[in-house]
């Protein structure tokens, strides 16, 4: 029998829909007798839908501000005059 | 009258060769965004990836003798940056990995694999706490993930938040995909006891 380190590592890939299918036949093999192992697979599902529900893509609002990129600006040219006069 | 300034002289040589050249004068206004925009969504956070595409520019400087104009400006200066999100992970992988106190969650030896008895999961079984529309707990989650180490967050939240492909991480990182699944399961376990340690025994 697989150990419950390997059987919770089957659980969270099973939560991408990425567990082959004997994995999924390991896992829940293990499941029938892991009280342990069986509290953490329906956890899991439940962190899943908790994800799924709250961790939405916020980078879209996250930019550079006028100020970096000016300050960008200027650090570039610095760099280019120097390589200019090599 | 017509005067060669070296940015028309350019312009012309483009012309005549077909090949791209480079304009670092014009770099930032034209890919700023678009590289922060890429680093942002890899590695999460805003200075990190304003440095990432600050060193990309000094890069792209450096070595603009070899841009040999097949592909774009853009092309060749994504192509640094992906370079230089490798060796970000590299660094966070090694100097921060090495001084994370390894906690484990299963018994060595003998039982090798199986739980820890302080670490094995507790039942969840407060029902008033297990409904999802709820601010605080939302808040908890983001705390939990915000303190995941930072090796373990960034591949999770490719892979849970941008959902990118397994294969996608892989080329992106430089790593295996047996690796990658070590990665997402250490982060999920501690994500799980996390929640559970603030919010169902709190």
């Amino acid at each position: 029998m697989i150990s419950c380190d390997e059987a919770t590592a089957i659980s969270d890939k099973k939560q991408y829909g990425e567990a082959t299918r004997m994995e999924r036949v390991k896992l829940n093999f293990h499941l029938m007798l892991c009280k342990h192992c069986r509290a953490y697979s329906m956890q899991n599902n439940y962190i899943s839908r908790l994800l799924s529900k709250y961790l939405h893509d916020s980078c879209e609002t996250d930019h550079l501000v006028d100020k970096e990129k000016q300050e960008l600006e200027e650090k570039l040219k610095i760099h280019i005059k120097d390589i200019s006069k090599n | 009258m017509f005067i060669f300034t070296s940015a028309n002289l350019k312009f012309i040589m483009q012309k005549k060769t077909g090949k791209n050249i480079l304009q670092p004068g014009k770099w930032v206004s034209l890919y700023a965004d678009y590289l922060f925009n890429y680093a942002i969504t890899r590695v999460n956070d805003h200075n990190i990836a304003k440095d990432l595409v600050q060193e990309t520019f000094f890069s792209g400087l450096k070595g603009k003798d070899n841009f040999r104009g097949d592909a774009s400006e853009k092309t060749w200066l994504i192509s640094i940056l992906k370079r230089k999100i490798i060796d970000h992970y590299r660094k966070i992988n090694s100097v921060k990995g090495k001084k994370e106190v390894r906690m484990p969650f299963y018994q060595e030896g003998e039982n090798r694999g199986f739980w820890l008895e302080e670490r094995v999961p507790q039942s969840w079984d407060n029902e008033a706490e297990k409904k999802i529309e709820n601010q605080e707990l939302k808040m908890i989650l983001d705390l939990c993930i915000d303190h995941l180490p930072e090796k373990h967050r960034m591949v999770f939240l490719l892979k849970t938040q941008r959902n990118f492909e397994t294969e996608e991480i892989c080329n992106e990182l430089d790593i295996s995909s047996s690796n990658l699944w070590v990665i997402i399961h250490r982060a999920r376990l501690q994500l799980r006891e996390c929640i559970e340690n603030n919010w169902f025994k709190k």
